[in-house]
């Protein structure tokens, strides 16, 4: 029940890790990734991505400023133009 | 031969010569270090981008409406090449390297019958191709303010080169740079930029029915001049890196060979220092023998 999480900015791979779910931040919307989530390309608008590490933690947000999501079967890869850490990260 | 005091000059001419490749090689090891991690941080992202580029470009169908950066003008008359190169000396045959690449190229296009004109990221390769090709540079972006490569400033190229393509100024675009790939090694790379080179059939079928979000076209439209931006950062990168090592094993070979040459001058010069004590001896003791 892990999903395979990339993020990665021009500069260099910034996260790579299991994690249960993922909202991204999509030009129509929010949406959710969890594990096995059907192949999706996505450009992204500005805003949060929410990291849920497992069920029922609280949510990790890191703030990306436009960039581009893929789903693939290996799991979900943001490449991000640019990411602002949050502040207590 | 040469008299004592002039041994001895060339011989701290020669010192300080080292002194100056020592340092130098020290500051590129020290520089190394860093580029190449930022070299290879960026790696990543790249070829992630490169595999969605081509899986992308090789779903889409080629039409009037599709954005120039991928399919190209539909012509392929004018060739710009794009040279990336350091900003300074002192790093072997690197930046000779990297334009001889260039070279090579703009001369088969050339035999072509294809019209080649130059973009230059940096110093170093300007004068050689403004001799060799006059008048054909096209832009010089200049480099030398910058000291690490960020990704806004590649950002800034790939908008001046999609506006130039825009503008129909050239037709193909290829990207000249050197991959790092040790300290010892660099190999001069030369990619194809504009447009961008479709993925081979493998990889589009492999995967499967994607959902887009908002849609092909669209997606296309925004990650194209991005895509383009990933490139040439990484080039940025990539010759970072490799000026650095290319310059440490130039400065290294350098201080070696100039221990050498003092190793060799220092024996000339007791040689003949031994020599002239000798005659002087000579002459004393034949001198006492004549009384």
């Amino acid at each position: 029940m892990a999903l395979h999480f990339e993020i990665v900015t021009p500069e260099k791979l910034l996260r790579s890790e299991e994690v249960h779910m993922v909202v991204v931040p999509g030009i129509e919307g929010d949406f959710g990734v969890l594990e096995n989530h059907m192949p999706v390309m996505s450009t992204l608008r500005e805003g949060d991505i929410q990291v849920y590490a497992s069920a029922n933690a609280s949510p990790e947000a890191i703030r990306v400023e436009g960039g581009f999501a893929e789903v693939n079967e290996k799991g979900l890869t943001i490449l991000a133009e640019k990411v602002v850490e949050d502040e207590a990260a | 031969m040469a008299s004592l005091k002039e041994l001895k000059d060339r011989i701290s001419s020669v010192k300080s010569t080292q002194k100056i490749t020592k340092a130098k090689q020290m500051v590129a090891a020290a520089k190394l270090k860093k580029a190449q991690a930022a070299a290879e941080a960026a790696r990543p992202y790249a070829e992630r981008m490169e595999q969605v580029m081509s899986s992308l470009a090789s779903k889409v169908s080629i039409s009037d409406q599709t954005p120039k950066l991928l399919a190209g003008t539909g012509k392929s008359d004018t060739h710009l090449l794009v040279v990336a190169t350091s900003d300074r000396g002192l790093c072997g045959a690197f930046n000779a390297n990297i334009v001889k690449e260039a070279r090579i190229k703009a001369e088969d296009l050339k035999a072509a019958g294809k019209k080649v004109i130059f973009y230059l990221i940096g110093k170093k390769g300007r004068p050689v191709i403004n001799r060799v090709y006059p008048n054909s540079i096209e832009h010089h972006y200049d480099t030398s303010e910058i000291k690490n490569p960020h990704y806004d400033d590649a950002k800034e190229v790939a908008e001046d080169l999609n506006a130039r393509l825009e503008a129909g100024d050239f037709d193909v675009a290829w990207l000249f740079y050197s991959k790092f790939k040790s300290a010892l090694v660099q190999e001069p790379q030369a990619q194809q930029l504009i447009p961008v080179p479709a993925g081979d059939e493998e990889n589009a079928k492999s995967t499967v029915a994607v959902e887009y979000e908002p849609d092909e076209t669209e997606i296309l439209e925004e990650l194209l001049p991005r895509n383009l931006a990933v490139q040439v950062f990484r080039a940025m990168l990539e010759n970072t890196a490799s000026e650095q090592g290319a310059s440490m094993t130039a400065m290294d070979n350098a201080t070696r060979n100039a221990g050498e040459l003092i190793e060799d001058l220092t024996i000339e010069y007791n040689r003949s220092r031994q020599a002239a004590i000798t005659t002087e001896l000579v002459e004393i003791i034949s001198g006492a023998e004549a009384l």
